[in-house]
């Protein structure tokens, strides 16, 4: 059988165009993630839900041929374990792990470590299911996380982080080397697990998109716009035009501030701080710019239920036109000089090499897997208005090195350019937004933007009263976190700093 | 040896103790402008100095007595170093008991220690700075010998002070051998300086890190000294070039005025050579870790060619 048979059983969701929802039993399950595979399918994400009646629902949701479909797997009271997905799709082992953590479900076959609980609260504590607060511990306990040993002639580990010589986000790499060269590396991460999931249980659902643009502050647009995406499908509101082309905006605003970043950061890294100096002028002048048109240098708040804030200032229009033009001549000679330059081209090319067969295999995403020959965007393959009538051009590189995640940021940067330009150029008129509706109690809604990083996803459940009852905001860094442990295989450890910039995965929005 | 060469050595090392940090500023002055940044202040080295004074230093438990030796040794032989360059004048009683091969040694001494005491207190990235350093160190200093021996065999001998007053008085053209063993100093002194494209001394990226590996178990006044030993070292490779490869305008007799003429030629010569420096690391890129060899080796080429072409023209 192929996806597109489950695809015809289901029914569609609200929210994001193309999204449709099956329930499954335990047999299907299974059957559903081989054929979504088989048709080159890929998962978006994975979750689970106490369900009202006792029990769960486990949730996985599948990019294949057609569209998006939600596998939702009933778990009776008192069942724990389910049959995982990690033997067909490698990336679901840790979204399991954490499952496991915060809702109680186990897969079957799976790795049993904790992932996203560093002992923080008791074993058998619940967060997304027991109610209250668990007992502090009566001392400190010390997280023992067995990790995978090495072990062989001159082999040694180098421990990394949480905390680091930088001001970064923590997160823990034991590299195993001989000498220079990495033999193995496991990551292991939760160590900003704030509780995002359960703080968004019971909130207001018109206030909920204020945490979730916070749930990775590099991506507050895509996950703002995410959650009102699903919130305005549930509820049955219709989006004014002009609102739609200022979230695009907005949304490309973002991806070019953080590629103006990352290309800065990559030369920094590669010792050229020439690099590092020139896109930061350029990532702060765009940020004053986004501060003029929409009062706001990181746009936080400015996606909310119904539209957006705040409409565009006066004028602002020939203000973002000029920059652009500027933005994109200027970061062409920048281009120039980066692919000219012999140390940086040394330092780029091969390091941190992920094939596309591997890419295929492990699931990788967004930004990263363009490089790797996985040519996907939301904003192309399933667009939501405006990108509809916007139709972006795909970025695209096979090589899956440091150098390519470069070029497809040098060819996103421009394209991103384009659009801004093309959208100020056909803003619609019209109001920027409208109150939304309260939608139904129960009513389940799915919103997928294209953030910089890869696709963001946030499903969202309607509790009474107009609350949330279960809101799961999924960032694309769980994905290319496992595929980063195998692009530094056989690389030198002074080159991983290099290779984790080129990915630039997000902490925040994996510890959720 | 009269008392005015005994004045004049002492003066000089104060002087290399004062103007070091000063060094190690200009140079951070002038990469931020040619990035297009605005500056730190060049004496932000030594409030930086200043303020590691002050501060209590945080020892790990672990740490053994090499440890809290290795900032003092380090320091010293970097003053000792000090006092065999010449800097403003040439007539250094103190030479008579080192040479330039003992320089060598003394840069040797340095980084014995301060590789040993990075991996005294056991952490990875300790050991990691140390394998690096010496794997570094082992590669620069023949190429550094070689240049030394090449401007030894212009000026039969090899005290420092006696091969630039004999090559003060001849004018450059004359010894070809001389340009390329300058080439081949420069890649050394960046090398064992850790600046780019060897070594980053602006990152926080503690994989990359070579020097700053080796300093990051350093707290208070250990890391000042340490700070102050690596600016002494800029120092004193930058004044070794100077002497080697541009002496003219150093105070080859004695005399008050003789100086009034070599201190602003030294001082320029080294504002010269930091804007050098800062133009090398900002136009380069870091080079691969396993590059480093090959970068040293070319250096080593060229001190080799030097000798040759030194050895093809006297015949």
């Amino acid at each position: 059988m192929v996806a597109h048979v489950w695809f015809e059983q289901a029914s569609p969701l609200a929210g994001a165009p193309g999204v449709a929802a099956l329930e499954v039993d335990a047999d299907s399950w299974s059957r559903v993630a081989l054929d979504v595979a088989a048709t080159a399918g890929r998962l978006v994400a994975f979750w689970a839900e106490a369900r009202p009646a006792g029990g769960s629902w486990l949730r996985a949701t599948y990019a294949a041929e057609p569209g998006v479909l939600v596998a939702s797997l009933a778990l009776p009271p008192g069942d724990r374990e389910y049959h995982g997905l990690h033997e067909v799709f490698p990336a679901a082992a840790r979204m399991q792990r954490a499952v496991a953590d915060l809702s109680g479900p186990e897969a079957r076959g799976g790795d049993r470590r904790g992932w996203l609980r560093h002992a923080a609260w008791p074993t058998g504590f619940l967060p997304l299911v027991d109610a209250g607060e668990p007992a502090p511990p009566a001392a400190a306990v010390t997280d023992n996380y067995p990790f995978v040993r090495v072990t062989g002639d001159g082999v040694h580990e180098i421990a990394v982080g949480p905390v680091h010589a930088g001001i970064i986000e923590p997160g823990h790499f034991r590299f195993s080397v001989v000498g220079e060269k990495v033999l193995r590396l496991e990551e292991r991460l939760g160590y900003v697990h704030k509780g995002i999931e359960r703080r968004l249980a019971g909130r207001l659902l018109g206030d909920g998109h204020r945490l979730a643009a916070r749930v990775s502050g590099d991506s507050a647009v895509a996950f703002s716009w995410a959650y009102c995406q699903a919130l305005e499908g549930i509820a049955g509101t219709a989006l004014p035009p002009r609102a739609a082309w200022l979230r695009a905006l907005a949304l490309e605003l973002e991806r070019l501030a953080n590629h103006l970043g990352d290309l800065g950061a990559l030369g920094n890294d590669a010792g050229f701080a020439f690099g590092l100096a020139q896109f930061s002028r350029l990532k702060e002048s765009l940020l004053r710019l986004t501060e003029r048109v929409f009062t706001q240098r990181y746009l936080m708040d400015f996606v909310v239920p119904g539209g957006v804030a705040v409409d565009a200032a006066a004028g602002a229009e020939a203000a973002i036109d000029g920059f652009m033009a500027t933005l994109a001549a200027e970061v062409m000679r920048l281009r120039q000089v980066y692919d000219e330059h012999a140390g940086l081209r040394d330092r780029f090319s091969g390091a941190g090499l992920v094939t596309p067969d591997l890419a295929r295999r492990l699931g990788l995403t967004g930004l990263a897997g363009r490089a790797s020959g996985q040519a996907f965007d939301l904003r192309i393959d399933l667009p939501c208005h405006p990108y509809d009538e916007l139709r972006p051009v795909k970025a695209a590189a096979s090589e899956g090195d440091v150098e390519a995640r470069v070029a497809v940021r040098f060819d996103e940067v421009a394209e991103s350019c384009r659009l801004v330009r093309d959208i100020i150029a056909r803003l619609p008129e019209g109001p920027h937004r409208v109150e939304p509706a309260c939608p139904p109690e129960g009513a389940m809604g799915i919103g997928l933007i294209e953030g910089w990083r890869g696709p963001v996803l946030v499903s969202l459940t309607a509790g009474p009263d107009g609350t949330v009852r279960r809101c799961h905001p999924h960032d694309p860094s769980w994905h290319n976190w496992p595929v980063l442990e195998h692009a530094v295989v056989d690389n030198i450890v002074p080159d991983f700093p290099l290779i984790n910039k080129s990915f630039n995965l997000s902490y925040s929005g994996h510890d959720l | 040896m009269s008392w005015s060469h005994w004045l004049l050595q002492v003066l000089q090392v104060a002087l290399a103790l004062a103007t070091a940090p000063l060094l190690v500023g200009w140079v951070n002055q002038c990469r931020a402008w040619l990035q297009n940044r605005s500056a730190p202040s060049a004496l932000q080295p030594y409030r930086v100095i200043r303020k590691l004074f002050h501060k209590d230093a945080v020892i790990a438990a672990n740490a053994s007595p090499l440890f809290r030796l290795a900032p003092y040794v380090v320091f010293g032989t970097m003053v000792a170093a000090a006092a065999m360059v010449p800097t403003v004048g040439t007539g250094m009683p103190f030479t008579t008991a080192a040479d330039a091969i003992a320089l060598v040694g003394l840069f040797a001494t340095a980084r014995m220690f301060i590789s040993l005491a990075a991996m005294d207190i056991g952490t990875a990235f300790g050991t990691l700075g140390a394998r690096r350093e010496m794997m570094i160190g082992f590669l620069a200093e023949p190429a550094l010998l070689m240049v030394i021996f090449v401007a030894s065999l212009i000026s039969a001998t090899t005290a420092l002070p006696a091969i630039a007053a004999q090559l003060v008085t001849q004018s450059a053209g004359l010894y070809p051998s001389l340009w390329f063993t300058a080439v081949a100093f420069t890649m050394v002194l960046l090398a064992e300086n850790a600046r780019i494209p060897v070594d980053n001394p602006a990152t926080h990226l503690e994989l990359t890190m070579i020097h700053e590996a080796l300093l990051l178990e350093y707290s208070a006044r250990h890391l000042a000294l340490m700070e102050w030993a690596a600016a002494l070292k800029l120092f004193n490779y930058v004044t070794i070039g100077i002497a080697l490869f541009v002496p003219w305008g150093i105070a080859a007799e004695e005399g008050a005025f003789a100086l009034l003429v070599s201190v602003p030629a030294f001082a320029a010569k080294l504002l010269l050579a930091g804007a050098g420096i800062a133009f090398i690391e900002t136009v380069s890129a870091k080079l691969r870790v396993f590059r480093a060899p090959e970068f040293l080796a070319t250096a080593f080429l060229f001190a080799v060619l030097g000798l040759l072409v030194h050895l093809l023209l006297t015949g």
